[in-house]
């Protein structure tokens, strides 16, 4: 048949030669390659007993900050849900009573914020968007495998970092020394 | 008639118009921003500076230049004037002056506003100010003044553009609604602590340009970037409201409701506190379709407004959409006849 884009390559196929016939240095071939595998460097390790290095700017789970007095930052402005190209985030926000000065920064607050995991593509746009510097995403943590999917919405629960400041998250704003023992103090 | 250049256009308008609307004439980024002119209400204009223009020439008789930067909302034209605007660098520097004026007072807690998306301040500053800011000492603030249940007050916010208090003055009888104080304290207050009850009390909160006068209906429920607007009418029994609104949608909820406004953020139809405050079902509405978003902001996210239809084939389109449709026709595809 005539080709029609004429780029057609006409394939010969000549007969073996003996040493192809009889197959046998092919195999030894394949099998010293294999061999040699055995000594080599592994590309895989033990997860989770062993994890990789992290780059630093590596960006992982998020973290919503709270301020040196323990506030929590995130004033529910929505700015990173509409800089969000994954819609992961939603929010619904409320406005902050009296007495409640000690709990929230601003006059209004998230009375619930969630992100879904599974739809979050982990850019950092959020993180850029914040104009309160309350949402970062951590260098060192991922969001660890589930088996279900709603487990991977995650809730103010599980975003907004623990109030001890020992135990807050490395990425963001950095507490001094002076700040954490402060912060210590008026939390005792 | 008078003609006047503008940013070097020519345009033909009648005598005692102003410079802002024969700019609007023309349109497109020509037009000088304005914070407290507004066209509906009598004697608004000439308070915020915001639209300053240089006058080249002041007429055919007198051809020379205004010695200041004059306010263009309030200026009448006279046949032969030369205005700059865009084109004098000394009416772009000054504007940042303003900018950095107004927010002076003004607090920076936008995150926090429920007019941030569709403030007018916001717009004006991102469009003409600079990004930092020179002001160190505090800014002025006020006790709280609560004004009844429909409309909050943030005095924190407010730039003293007047306009509520025309349209106070100009919509409702016994007015309860004013300026008190003078310069750096003065405050929009409701005369001695009134609950401003009127039927078009609610219209306040759209003429104001910035966040002090808000839906408290509203408050912190949605930012106005997630919410869709659709234009819809009723049969209002209010003698004056003819019921033209723009309600605002987040899924399937009317968040709320607000009258329709043209490009320049100016009220189309008054409406009054019923359709405002209380209609918020889609089953008290008739919806003709979604409103116009400009490009340029931050509500046109996500909001499409002109789809591809084929009117012909389509046979119960609501009046105004085969109106939108044949003012801005939709992209056709496939080429001139497709």
């Amino acid at each position: 048949m005539q080709s029609l884009s004429n780029r057609a390559k006409i394939l010969e196929k000549k007969p073996m030669t003996l040493a192809e016939r009889a197959y046998l240095p092919a195999i030894f071939q394949g099998l010293s390659i294999t061999l040699r595998h055995f000594f080599t460097k592994k590309a895989t390790i033990r997860y989770p007993e062993e994890t990789r290095p992290f780059s630093p700017v590596f960006r992982g789970l998020h973290v919503l900050k709270r301020d040196e007095q323990g506030r929590e930052r995130c004033t529910a402005c929505g700015l990173c849900a509409v800089a969000c190209p994954a819609e992961a985030i939603t929010m619904v926000a409320g406005e902050r009573k009296k007495g409640e000065q000690n709990l929230y920064r601003e006059e209004k607050y998230a009375v619930s914020y969630e992100i879904n995991m599974l739809r979050c593509i982990f850019c950092g746009l959020c993180e850029e968007a914040c104009p309160k510097a309350a949402v970062y995403l951590q260098a060192d943590k991922m969001a660890p495998p589930r088996f279900e999917r709603d487990e991977f919405i995650y809730g103010k629960d599980r975003l907004v970092e623990p109030v001890s400041p020992d135990t807050r998250s490395k990425r963001g704003i950095q507490l001094t020394a002076e700040q954490a023992d402060k912060l210590r103090t008026q939390l005792a | 008639m008078a003609k006047i250049t503008f940013d070097g256009i020519e345009v033909e308008v009648p005598d005692g118009t102003t410079i802002l609307n024969a700019a609007r004439k023309i349109g497109g980024g020509v037009v000088p921003p304005a914070m407290c002119y507004y066209t509906p209400l009598k004697g608004s204009g000439g308070k915020c500076r915001a639209c300053l223009v240089r006058v080249a020439a002041g007429s055919t008789k007198d051809p020379r230049p205004m010695p200041k930067l004059v306010a263009s909302c309030i200026t009448p034209v006279q046949d032969g004037m030369v205005v700059e605007n865009t084109t004098s660098q000394q009416v772009l520097d000054v504007r940042k002056g303003i900018v950095e004026m107004l927010l002076i007072n003004h607090p920076l807690d936008c995150p926090v506003c429920d007019q941030a998306g569709e403030c007018d301040l916001q717009n004006f500053a991102f469009e003409h100010g600079v990004s930092t800011t020179r002001y160190e000492e505090e800014r002025r603030t006020f006790e709280k003044i609560d004004i009844g249940p429909y409309v909050q007050l943030h005095m924190t916010r407010c730039i003293l553009c007047y306009r509520c208090v025309y349209t106070a003055d100009q919509l409702t009888d016994g007015r309860v609604h004013g300026v008190l104080g003078r310069g750096d304290a003065s405050e929009i207050g409701t005369y001695i602590d009134k609950v401003i009850d009127n039927d078009f009390s609610g219209n306040v909160i759209d003429v104001c340009p910035v966040g002090a006068l808000t839906d408290k209906t509203f408050r912190f429920k949605q930012r106005v970037w997630f919410t869709k607007p659709m234009n819809a009418h009723r049969e209002c029994s209010h003698e004056k409201c003819n019921g033209h609104v723009t309600l605002w949608y987040k899924g399937k909820d009317v968040m709320r409701v607000t009258a329709r406004k043209d490009e320049y953020g100016e009220v189309k139809e008054w409406i009054c506190n019923e359709c405002r405050f209380d209609k918020k079902e889609t089953t008290d509405w008739i919806l003709e379709g979604p409103a116009h978003v400009d490009r340029s902001s931050v509500i046109s996210q996500g909001h499409y407004e002109l789809p591809v239809v084929n009117p012909q084939i389509i046979a119960d389109l609501p009046e105004s959409t085969i109106r939108d449709l044949q003012q801005n026709p939709p992209l056709k595809l496939g080429g001139l006849n497709g």
